[in-house]
């Protein structure tokens, strides 16, 4: 239904754009702000004036947006402009990269993620990650999903484990899959149910906000098709940021769009508006294929 | 357009035989510089071989030993004592005086009893004190060790063919032949080469003391080695911040590797037995020496080894919230592993071959007595090899390329290991 109704608006824009005043008529917008909605009523994450250097380069640059609670954000961009960078930040992936450095303040429910005191390990089990390329740890099928939970001492039965396992395969769409072969290697499955194992190990900890960074970058199209179904199911219990390149997925998958451009947050919309109707010029350009 | 095209195939056409040509000739420098390898390693080998497999049989004489109470000089035969020190040698010169009675001049005797080495008095205690009442004043044939000279002769000796004398006299070569031809000389497998520790007797010279001592030695190089090697290869691939120290830290290892052995030694020397006074001559110290000389080899070959981790797997690790220990000894130390055994391996096998920084600390002392502990003192492989390989017997010299051949043995099971762990252990994804 809702891919439907997304797909045309699609269409729908394609037509629009032609009939619409030419880019330089439009509003001018100050330098460096950030137009559109960036920010919601009580947000699950809660970023201002983000900057991200990579030792003295620059990055990200003051962004300043919100997450609101399961909500699908997608981040577009064109490639190079940051958008890993940024997703990366919030759950501290960037404190494994010699010279990484973030500034400004990012809050998980009100609490600042990077402050000293903090510890990341928590954190990341409640800000999970997927990757672009599927990982899954050379060991069983079961032992992938079980990893999480075990190292957070989540359950105390193996009982309990073998649920937390094949509830989260299932949640993934996966057990139908590998119920049979839970003791086979998980990098003996194919890419796409790969990248599903890597999502049900990632809710096997049950995080409360999953980060996705190009999950089907490296899949065929009914594998995308497959992961994107299950963001859409995910998102009934999960507050989901995804960094995606191709604005179909976008337009798929989110209910907000932000768009980034060399370093800077340039847009954040209802994804429907940003793909009708983007109000920076940018915006524009770039869902309309003149960069990329 | 059709033209060009068919002229470009025409090109390459006129090229390609030239290219096959030059391929078969790059695959023929390859295989030549392959087949010099092995001939080389094969004249090593048959050289070795050829040298050495005699070491593995020894010349034992048959003679009707007769356990004289007076000779032997034993009057009480439940004192223990007695049977110790009892005259061994006695009874088996006079079983020889007794075969060869037209002996009688000194002179003539001390030859004759030349030919039976030193030690078979201990073979015949060892034998006598199994049961000492049921042989005391019976006469019975054993099979007792000769002496080198007479196996080397025996040895050499090949039908009618010139012999290798050596020492032997006239008068000796006749009393050997005499044995020879009532068939009381034999030669049996060299039991004593591998059970005995080092002899000035040939003879009696075997090479499990080495063995023991390399053994001891090659456990305390691997017992530090390896885990500082590798805690030292986790902490520089994954803690340590990149700057100028650990640059400098880096190129000092690198450099370490290349540094002459016998540098480790005077170290050791210098360190271990004048500064902290520990022991000349035993394994502990010879350990930790090569301890000093295999790390760096250790540490290189480990930190290869987690940097071919994939950087996918510890971002999945640290990405579900796993701490950078969990990460470091749940995913980069197993993938790590095969690589890093492999290295240590290499490592041990370098260890076991290495002379020069031994010599320093005292290690090529003449030892007889085999080693049981650390730090009982000890000589190692490649060092009693380089002793026996300087001797002026010439039953040294088959002594000295058999225990080449069980050098190689040795070195040729532990890069088996190696092969093997690597494939047991590598996991594919
Ligand atoms: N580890 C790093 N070290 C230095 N610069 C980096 C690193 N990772 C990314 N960058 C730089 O940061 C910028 C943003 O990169 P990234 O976030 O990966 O972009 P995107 O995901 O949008 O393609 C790029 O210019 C890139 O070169
Ligand atoms: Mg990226």
């Amino acid at each position: 239904m809702m891919e439907a109704t997304v797909e045309s608006t699609i269409e729908q824009s394609a037509d629009s754009l032609v009939s619409r005043p030419a880019t330089g008529e439009r509003a001018p917008v100050a330098e460096g702000e950030t137009v559109g909605s960036p920010f919601v009523d009580s947000p699950k994450m809660a970023m201002r004036n983000v900057d991200v250097f990579y030792n003295d380069k620059q990055a990200i640059f003051d962004v300043s947006m919100d997450i609101g609670s399961n909500e699908v954000v997608s981040m577009i961009g064109p490639s190079g402009c940051g958008k890993s960078t940024f997703l990366r930040a919030l759950n501290r992936m960037n404190d494994t990269i010699e010279g990484a450095r973030v500034e400004g303040s990012l809050r998980l429910e009100g609490q600042d993620i990077y402050d000293p005191k903090l510890d990341v390990v928590p954190l990341r089990a409640r800000v999970g990650m997927v990757f672009q390329k599927p990982n899954p740890f050379p060991k069983s099928i079961y032992d992938n999903v079980a990893y999480g939970p075990r190292i957070h001492g989540l359950v105390d039965r193996r009982a309990d484990l073998d649920d937390v396992v094949e509830d989260s395969l299932q949640r993934a769409g996966l057990w139908n899959e590998v119920k049979d072969r839970l003791n086979q290697p998980g990098t003996g499955l194919s890419g796409g149910q790969q990248q599903r194992l890597c999502i049900a190990r990632t809710i096997a900890v049950s995080p409360e906000v999953i980060l996705m960074d190009e999950p089907c970058s490296a899949l065929d199209p009914i594998a995308t098709a497959k992961i994107e179904e299950l963001i859409a199911e995910l998102s009934e219990n999960f507050t989901i940021a995804i960094v995606t390149h191709s604005m179909q997925q976008a337009a798929r998958v989110s209910s907000r769009t932000a768009y980034f451009h060399l370093g800077k947050l340039i847009e954040v919309n209802d994804t429907e508006r940003v793909f009708t109707n983007p109000e920076h010029e940018l915006t524009e350009a770039y869902i309309t294929g003149r960069f990329g | 357009m059709n033209k060009s095209a068919e002229k470009t195939i025409d090109l390459v056409n006129r090229n390609l035989a030239k290219r096959y040509r030059a391929e078969k000739r790059f695959r023929f420098y390859g295989l030549l510089s392959i087949s010099f390898g092995l001939l080389c390693l094969l004249f090593l080998f048959t050289d070795i071989i050829g040298k050495g497999h005699s070491a593995f049989l020894q010349t034992y004489v048959a003679l009707d030993i007769h356990f004289d109470e007076e000779v032997l000089g034993i009057d009480n035969i439940d004192d223990p004592a007695q049977l110790m020190v009892a005259n061994y040698d006695g009874v088996i010169r006079k079983a020889l005086r007794d075969q060869f009675s037209e002996v009688s001049s000194r002179r003539d005797k001390r030859a004759l009893y030349a030919l039976i080495s030193n030690g078979a008095g201990f073979d015949l205690q060892r034998e006598f004190s199994l049961n000492p009442r049921e042989l005391l004043g019976q006469t019975r044939t054993f099979w007792l060790v000769a002496d080198d000279d007479v196996d080397t002769y025996l040895k050499s000796y090949r039908g009618s063919g010139e012999a290798f004398t050596g020492r032997l006299s006239e008068q000796q070569r006749g009393w050997v032949q005499t044995w020879v031809a009532e068939e009381r000389i034999e030669k049996r497998f060299n039991r004593i080469f591998f059970t005995s520790g080092d002899s000035r007797e040939p003879e009696l010279a075997g090479i499990r003391g080495a063995i023991m001592g390399s053994l001891f030695t090659l456990a305390v190089t691997l017992v530090l080695s390896f885990p500082i090697g590798v805690a030292a290869a986790i902490y520089l691939e994954e803690y340590a911040p990149k700057n100028k120290w650990t640059d400098l830290i880096e190129v000092n290892i690198n450099n370490l590797a290349a540094v002459p052995s016998i540098i480790f030694g005077l170290l050791g020397l210098a360190i271990f037995i004048n500064f902290f006074e520990m022991p000349r001559s035993i394994p502990l110290v010879g350990g930790i020496v090569l301890t000093l000389m295999t790390l760096p080899t250790v540490i290189i070959s480990s930190r290869a080894a987690i940097k071919s981790v994939p950087p996918s797997i510890r971002e999945a690790a640290l990405g579900i919230g796993a701490s950078k220990m969990q990460m470091i000894l749940h995913h980069v130390l197993p993938l790590a592993m095969p690589g890093m055994l492999t290295g240590a391996i290499i490592g041990m096998a370098q260890a076991l071959g290495e002379t020069a920084p031994l010599l320093m600390i005292g290690m090529v002392a003449f030892i007889v007595d085999i080693p049981g502990a650390v730090n009982d003192p000890a000589t190692v492989l490649p060092v009693q090899i380089f002793l026996w390989s300087d001797s002026p017997e010439r039953a040294f010299v088959e002594r000295t390329s058999a225990a080449i051949m069980v050098l190689l043995a040795f070195l040729i099971i532990m890069n088996t290991l190696a092969v093997w762990l690597r494939k047991r252990l590598e996991r594919r994804w």
